[in-house]
Formats: structure tokens, C-alpha cells, sequence
């Protein structure tokens, strides 16, 4: 019992070890490449979790002996990890800023491509207790109002929107995701939160989308790039073509995404 | 907190011990050194005395020392009930004083959420009586009393064990009341363990991330407390999270350092 619980022990931290200074190498790693076991590893800005999960089982059942794994997470994160060694496949940032980081340490395998557009959206309890139904009623007095912090995309795109419409919003929070907007919006802490439209497609009937035309104001580009370091980057240049093929345009446009500008 | 005493003469382990404690070390050290390296000296005075970093200090050192006075006032008494009396069902309700220790803390967040927020169990009763816990300090107070209390509660318990009850039995031999012995034997006994467990729910109280996100929000100087300015900062200016994460490492070496000094010292 003893001399097999410090073998498994053994065994976990060797495991351990190499893992560890894999990562720290940033090295592909040759168990991915060899055999016909593979995996693709895609870095998602975290608003394209629901899409991309499914574009990823179209790509398995295109690619058989192929897996693709995702790291959702915020785009600047996500740049910050590719820029440090991280080994991805493919890059796809909710903004251009977070992707300008990755092509300008020369990481990208061919030119960024934008494959999608997303914009703000109100999003409300479904009661709608605020009784809200414009952007300028998001700073009403006494309104419980929930954006993303400045220094965040969404944040970003909520800051453009202020400046061009002059209303000036005083939150109650600043939150750090998109998602954590929606979920105090989804508790029903806060009487509004500004969020994607995706994301309110995402959330169903846990709350109320409203549109306001000036979120034109503030577009998010979605761009996506092959990364040349990839263990696997031939497979990540696939999936990216997939993103940007018909089909995933398809995915794309029904969760809510709005056409790549030309 | 209660070490046995080492025989100076024979320490009795065996030589490859070492190297997996000397791993051990280096894996708690190393991550802190590299901070270290990372940072800008030249800019340090200046990241962290910048608006939102002081603000966020502030708020930290406020709310914690709040939590911690509220950590103390429901906490003791837990403590006494827990090491002093002997009923049913006494380690059933210590193993649930102590789930906030082992909870992550955003699923305490967002436990407190449906308690106290404003669809919550308690939360439409507090905001009838005109006491919005919500995107508030209190939250962010309430949120850090969770999980610094049972800190507090394990580690007076164990203190109040220790000392056992000779001093008790004698002066209430001796006519004096229960209050009074508390007063006058009880609490003076357990004075130094009660300040490193005070301590401890200090330092956890500053820790708090998890459960004041998911609960309070993030808003400068009203719940943005250091550990989520220092997220905040990881995306703007990453030089500031490493500044500030620097701040809250040499407050934790100073009260680790204290409380080990103090409790020491007490015991030696």
C-alpha cells in the first residue's frame, strides 16, 4: 500500500516536473506531433465560447484523429500568454489592440483576418424592474447600473459610447468580464448592465436585451490569426479558415455576431 | 500552533527528507522572488501612491479591520461555545462554523449573493428597511467576515483547549461568576493566541478576492479593495499589479513574522 501510494506520488510529481518545464520552454511538445493523435489548441477571446466550442466539434468530425482544446479568456490575457510562450495554434482577440500585441512580436503566421463584429447591448432582469429603454435612462438617478472596467474591451467600447452620446454613466460596479456584467445583471443585483449581443442571445431568458442605435458607435472588431510557433499551427491555419468560411460564418451570425466589415 | 518540543540532541529524520522540503521551500519562495525581478523599482513610489492604488489601499485596510472586529464580536463567543461546552450535535455545527475555510470563496460569494443581495433571502428585508447591501463597502465587509471567521474561530478554539479550564474551576470555586471568570481568567489566558487568531483574519480578510467580486462588484473606493485593483491592473498596466502584489507580499511577511514572534515568545 505504502510503496504504491510513493510510486503514484512519484509519478504525479515527475508528471508534475515535465509539465512545468514544458510550459516554461515553450517548446512543442513531441507527444502532440507524433502518431496521428493530435490536438489543436485554439486561445478564444471569451465572448466566443459557445460558438467556437461548436465549430470545434465540426472541425473533430472534419479532422478525425484530431482534437481541439480552447483557452477562453480575455483577449488581453490571452495575448499577454501567447507573447510569454504559451503554445497556441491559432488567435482570435475580441479587439484589435490585443491582437496587434501578437503580430507585432511577429508571432502570427500570415496577416490578421477580422471574421466578425460584435456591439453593446442593455441588458436588463427580465422584469425589467429600472424600467429601462434607452441609453440615456441608464444614468437616471438611483438606476443600478453594471459596465465593464475602461481597461477591458467591453469597457472600451462602453467609454466610446459615452463620449459619443454625452450621457455620462455612474456605475456601481466595474467589472473585470463581460460575463460578470451579465451575471449581476442575471441575479438581479443590478437593474441594467452593458454587454454584448451575443452575450444576450447566450443568456436566453435569464434576461431582456435592448437595442440602442448608439452602440453603432462602438464596434468591436473580432479578429483571428494562425500563430507560427503553434505545435500544431497547420492545423490551427484549418480551423481558421473554418472560422471564416461559410459555414462558421453561419455559427457566427446565428449567436449574434454581425458581419466582418470589408 | 502547538509545535512539541524538539530534543536538541536527536532530530531523527532521515537525510532524504530534505530534498523534498528543500523543494518544497523553493516552491513557496521562488514565485515571490521572480515578483521581484519583474518589477520596475523605478517606478514603484509612483505606482503604488497613484489615485486608485491609495484608494485601493484604503478601502483594503478600512473594510479589513472592520471585518476583523466583526470577525472578533461573533467569533469569540463561537470559540468558547465550541471548546467550552459539550452538546449534541456540537461537531456537526463546528464542521459548518468551519465550510467557509474549505469553500472556494466565490462559491461563498455567491452564497452571500442569495442571502443578502437584493433578490435574496434577506436581501428584500434589508432593502425594505432602507439597508442596500448590494455593490456596497458593507458587502465588501460582510463578504470578508465569511471567510476570515472561521480563521478566528479554529484557531481560538484551539487555544482555549490548550490553556484547559484549571484557572476556571478554581476561581468559580472561589464564588466568582461565570462572566466574571470569563472576564477576569478566561480571556486574559487566551490573550496572545486571541491576537494571533485576530491577526490571521486580518491577513485573510486583506486576501479576500473571490467571494467580494462575486458579491460586492468592483468600484474604486467603494469595493475595489487591493486584490482586485491588482486584477484590474494585470490587464492596464501590468507594472502597477506587480508593484501592488509586492505591497500585500511585505504585509504578509510583517504579520507572519509578528504573530510567529508573538506566539513564541508567549509560549517560550
Amino acid at each position: 500500500m505504502h510503496t504504491r501510494h510513493g510510486a503514484a506520488l512519484a509519478a504525479t510529481l515527475l508528471a508534475a516536473t515535465l509539465a512545468l518545464t514544458g510550459c516554461g520552454s515553450g517548446q512543442p511538445s513531441a507527444s502532440s506531433s507524433a502518431g496521428s493523435a493530435k490536438t489543436v489548441t485554439i486561445f478564444a477571446a471569451a465572448s466566443m465560447k459557445t460558438t467556437f466550442t461548436s465549430l470545434g466539434k465540426t472541425f473533430e468530425a472534419s479532422h478525425p484523429g484530431v482534437t481541439v482544446t480552447f483557452n477562453f479568456a480575455g483577449s488581453q490575457a490571452l495575448a499577454d500568454q501567447i507573447t510569454q510562450g504559451a503554445p497556441a495554434d491559432a488567435f482570435a482577440s475580441a479587439n484589435d489592440a490585443n491582437m496587434a500585441t501578437v503580430t507585432s512580436a511577429g508571432l502570427n503566421a500570415g496577416e490578421s483576418k477580422q471574421y466578425a463584429t460584435n456591439q453593446l447591448e442593455i441588458a436588463v432582469p427580465p422584469d425589467n424592474p429600472a424600467k429601462i429603454a434607452a441609453f440615456a435612462d441608464l444614468a437616471k438617478p438611483g438606476i443600478k447600473l453594471v459596465i465593464c472596467a475602461p481597461a477591458v474591451p467591453c469597457g472600451a467600447a462602453t467609454v466610446k459610447v459615452e463620449q459619443a452620446t454625452g450621457v455620462t454613466l455612474t456605475p456601481v460596479s466595474e467589472e473585470q468580464a463581460v460575463t460578470d456584467v451579465l451575471a449581476k445583471v442575471q441575479a438581479g443585483e443590478a437593474d441594467a448592465g452593458l454587454v454584448y449581443r451575443t452575450d444576450v442571445i447566450a443568456a436566453k431568458d435569464s434576461v431582456k436585451g435592448i437595442e440602442f442605435a448608439e452602440s453603432a458607435k462602438a464596434i468591436n472588431n473580432n479578429t483571428i490569426v494562425a500563430l507560427k510557433n503553434g505545435p500544431q499551427a497547420a492545423l490551427g491555419q484549418e480551423f481558421v479558415d473554418l472560422v471564416l468560411s461559410a459555414e462558421g460564418q453561419k455559427v457566427l451570425a446565428n449567436a449574434g455576431f454581425g458581419a466582418p466589415a470589408k | 500552533m502547538t509545535t512539541t518540543r524538539r530534543d536538541p540532541e536527536y532530530s531523527g529524520l532521515p537525510r532524504w527528507v530534505f530534498v523534498p522540503a528543500a523543494l518544497g521551500m523553493v516552491f513557496v519562495v521562488l514565485p515571490l522572488f521572480a515578483l521581484t525581478t519583474r518589477l520596475d523599482w523605478s517606478r514603484f513610489g509612483e505606482l503604488v501612491t497613484s489615485e486608485s492604488s491609495l484608494a485601493a489601499l484604503r478601502l483594503s485596510l478600512q473594510t479589513s479591520l472592520a471585518s476583523t472586529a466583526l470577525c472578533l464580536l461573533l467569533g469569540v463567543p463561537m470559540a468558547l461555545v465550541l471548546a467550552r461546552r459539550d452538546f449534541p450535535g456540537r461537531q456537526v455545527l463546528r464542521s459548518l462554523a468551519l465550510l467557509p475555510l474549505v469553500l472556494p470563496p466565490v462559491v461563498g460569494g455567491i452564497a452571500l449573493l442569495y442571502t443578502f443581495g437584493r433578490r435574496g433571502l434577506l436581501g428584500q428585508t434589508l432593502f425594505l428597511l432602507g439597508v442596500p447591501i448590494a455593490f456596497s463597502t458593507a458587502a465588501v465587509v460582510l463578504a470578508q467576515t465569511f471567510v476570515a471567521l472561521p480563521f478566528l474561530v479554529v484557531s481560538l478554539e484551539g487555544t482555549l483547549r490548550s490553556v484547559g479550564q484549571r484557572y476556571e474551576r478554581v476561581a468559580a470555586t472561589l464564588g466568582a461568576g461565570p462572566s466574571t471568570v470569563l472576564r477576569t481568567i478566561t480571556l486574559p489566558l487566551v490573550l496572545p493566541g486571541l491576537a494571533s487568531a485576530a491577526v490571521l483574519s486580518f491577513a485573510r480578510a486583506l486576501g479576500e478576492f473571490g467571494a467580494t467580486i462575486t458579491f460586492a462588484g468592483s468600484l474604486q473606493g467603494i469595493t475595489r479593495t487591493l486584490p482586485l485593483e491588482i486584477y484590474l491592473q494585470q490587464v492596464e498596466d501590468p507594472d502597477a499589479a506587480i508593484a501592488l502584489s509586492l505591497v500585500l507580499v511585505v504585509v504578509a511577511v510583517l504579520i507572519t513574522v509578528a504573530t510567529t514572534n508573538y506566539s513564541e515568545r508567549a509560549r517560550g
